[in-house]
């Protein structure tokens, strides 16, 4: 049965429903409905939800519930996940599991609270020290973003490692029909847990070591890990065809915006393709090799001043020219804008 | 055969102690686990250790443990005790974590009343970092960032923090008591046991606050240092009991 939702409330439906026993966030615009939602349905499902003091408290109130074996979540938005990125790194470090939602604004700074994905590098490239990666799933709608809420979950605890579900504020705030899934996310061995023994070696839950000789290996096995995440986890979306002449790349609500353009530029004449990264780390570099030779161009659109398209061109690899378009500050191009963009490029205007 | 009076802790591990000649976080560890084994919840413990000379404690310790980062153990301890209550969740903080960085985490998890024990030393100095000033520093005491003597105008008095967690409505005991002695060390004991007893009990927050040495950070000798504790340290910060919500409401 299919029911009406906004984005944000429906990832809390979907966490708990995957079996979330732990809410800790701090209010912030436009993610608010995620904290409010939980702390009713978080008590009535016999779970625990905690306004923390900070996203700093709330992260490591995360770490520590994580580190005792629970499934547990936080979310915030843009400012709130740059506090976020200190815990997000002992989280990668002390290999613990957990889903931070990042429902984005605009930025830098305290900026605006219109919907932006001005923070795919805050995501993808991290804020926290040191050595380390976390799967970033970008979902285009309330229905993709609870799937892949429970997704998480099971990617978090399968690889042990701090998994993120990054959407705007127009997902959040949308209502969109969605149906839940009954999850069907495997029991993993949590016997690194901390608390009570019963008799059982002691588990300790840590990032430091002092001995290089040992952090490096340390570091190196949790690569390996990120290797079979690489390979078993990247996911996309691609409509490319052999006659394509122009393809354009774009995640979540651009996405949605793009095959609009997509079909007004078909109706135009000008036949393109979407390449639509849904995880974001990794990265689906494989959907940009082999392109059909009919390709001239890439065209990245993002609600941004350009992030992901780094990303493309490293994937592109100087094969193509890659050309970017965005908007930014919470300003949305709508579909005739791509349009216009992608055709003044097509006709090398 | 003869008979033993005196063993180490079984809440302690046989991994040698890493720190510094006079330093008293050895002799705190054991007055901890001491209270863990006595209390018969080793088992079932679980050390928050925090960012300072005792960031290694969960080498020490017999106990599970979770390593947080700087400031933020009582934040660590609250999820840990959340989702899993039937822990006996402590966080080990020095002055520089629980009372510059982690000023915020702590005075929140007393605030919520969250049913952990703070076992919180007070070395008047930020030791792992080589002796820099903490805000629990006397005024005129030297210190690698206060090279002439604390100045009050510019890093204003010493932070007197068992007074102001009394403060919190939700705070249920704060003690704070002094490891530079026998007797104390003795008090020390009954405070730790006592904050403990109040977790194990479900009664909130508990924290103790220990006056302690850094003989290597203060560059005096651990004679010296414990001369220290008694002369400069307890006037400006009595030992006493700052409330106990057990007495008030008993
Ligand atoms: C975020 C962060 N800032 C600074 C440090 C460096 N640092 C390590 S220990 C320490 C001070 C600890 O002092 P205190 O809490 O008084 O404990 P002590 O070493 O005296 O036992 C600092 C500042 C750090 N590890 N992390």
């Amino acid at each position: 049965m299919k029911i009406l939702m906004k984005g944000n409330e429906a990832i809390c439906e979907a966490a708990i429903r995957a079996g979330c026993v732990g809410f800790f966030g701090y209010p912030i615009t436009p993610q608010n409905e995620v904290p409010e939602y939980m702390s009713t349905k978080m008590a009535e499902s016999g779970g625990t939800f905690v306004q923390a003091e900070s996203e700093v408290a709330a992260i490591n109130m995360v770490y520590g519930a994580s580190a005792a074996g629970a499934r547990v979540m936080t979310s915030s938005s843009s400012p709130g996940i740059a506090l976020k990125q200190e815990g997000i790194s002992y989280l990668a470090a002390a290999d613990l599991p957990c889903l931070i939602v990042s429902v984005s604004r605009s930025g830098p700074g305290l900026a605006g609270i219109l919907p932006s994905q001005s923070d795919y590098f805050q995501a993808t490239k991290g804020g926290g020290n040191g050595d380390y990666y976390m799967p970033v799933f970008a979902p285009n709608s309330v229905q993709e973003a609870t799937d892949f809420v429970q997704k998480s979950f099971e990617v978090a605890e399968r690889y042990r490692t701090p998994v993120m579900v990054l959407i705007d504020g127009l997902l959040g705030q949308m209502m969109e029909p969605v149906e839940f899934s009954a999850p069907n996310i495997p029991q993993f061995d949590k016997s690194w847990a901390v608390g009570p023994r019963n008799g059982r070696e002691r588990n300790i839950r840590n990032s430091l070591d002092l001995s290089p000789e040992s952090l490096e290996q340390t570091n190196i096995r949790r690569f390996k890990r990120y290797d079979e995440i690489i390979a078993n986890e990247t996911r996309v979306e691609s409509t490319v065809q052999d006659g394509d002449e122009v393809v354009v790349v774009a995640y979540g609500t651009s996405a949605r915006i793009a095959v609009n353009a997509i079909e007004e530029l078909g109706a135009a004449g000008i036949k393109a393709g979407l390449i639509r990264p849904i995880t974001l780390w990794p990265f689906p570099n494989a959907a940009f090799q082999n392109l059909p030779a009919s390709v001239k161009h890439v065209v990245v659109v993002e609600l941004s001043q350009g992030q992901m398209v780094f990303d493309v061109k490293l994937a592109v690899a100087g094969k193509l020219p890659v050309h970017f378009y965005g908007r930014n500050g919470g300003m949305i191009f709508e579909s005739p804008e791509i349009a216009r963009e992608v055709t003044k490029i097509v006709r090398g205007e | 055969m003869g008979k033993v009076v005196y063993e180490k802790s079984a809440g302690l591990t046989d991994s040698p102690m890493s720190y510094c000649p006079g330093c008293l976080h050895g002799t705190i560890h054991k007055l901890v686990a001491e209270s863990l084994v006595e209390l018969g919840v080793l088992d079932r413990s679980v050390l928050v250790a925090s960012v300072g000379c005792s960031v290694v404690a969960y080498q020490f310790y017999n106990c599970d443990a979770v390593q947080a980062a700087h400031g933020r153990a009582p934040a660590v301890a609250t999820g840990i005790k959340r989702v899993s209550p039937e822990s006996i969740v402590f966080t080990y903080q020095g002055d520089g974590d629980l009372a510059a960085i982690g000023t915020s985490e702590i005075i929140h998890a007393a605030h919520r009343g969250e049913n952990i024990t703070v076992i919180f030393v007070n070395n008047a100095i930020y030791g792992m970092t080589g002796g820099q000033m903490a805000p629990t520093t006397l005024i005129t005491q030297k210190t690698s960032t206060s090279p002439k003597g604390r100045v009050e105008n510019q890093a204003g008095l010493p932070m007197k923090v068992s007074e102001m967690m009394a403060q919190i409505p939700s705070s249920y005991y704060i003690e704070r008591v002094s490891a530079h002695n026998v007797p104390n060390i003795l008090k020390t004991k009954k405070a730790i046991t006592k904050a403990f007893r109040n977790q194990i009990d479900g009664k909130g927050f508990s924290m103790v606050e220990i006056l302690s040495t850094c003989p290597i950070g203060w560059h005096v000798t651990p004679v010296e240092a414990t001369k220290f504790v008694e002369s400069a340290m307890v006037p400006y910060f009595p030992l006493g009991v700052y409330k106990d919500e057990g007495e008030v409401r008993s």
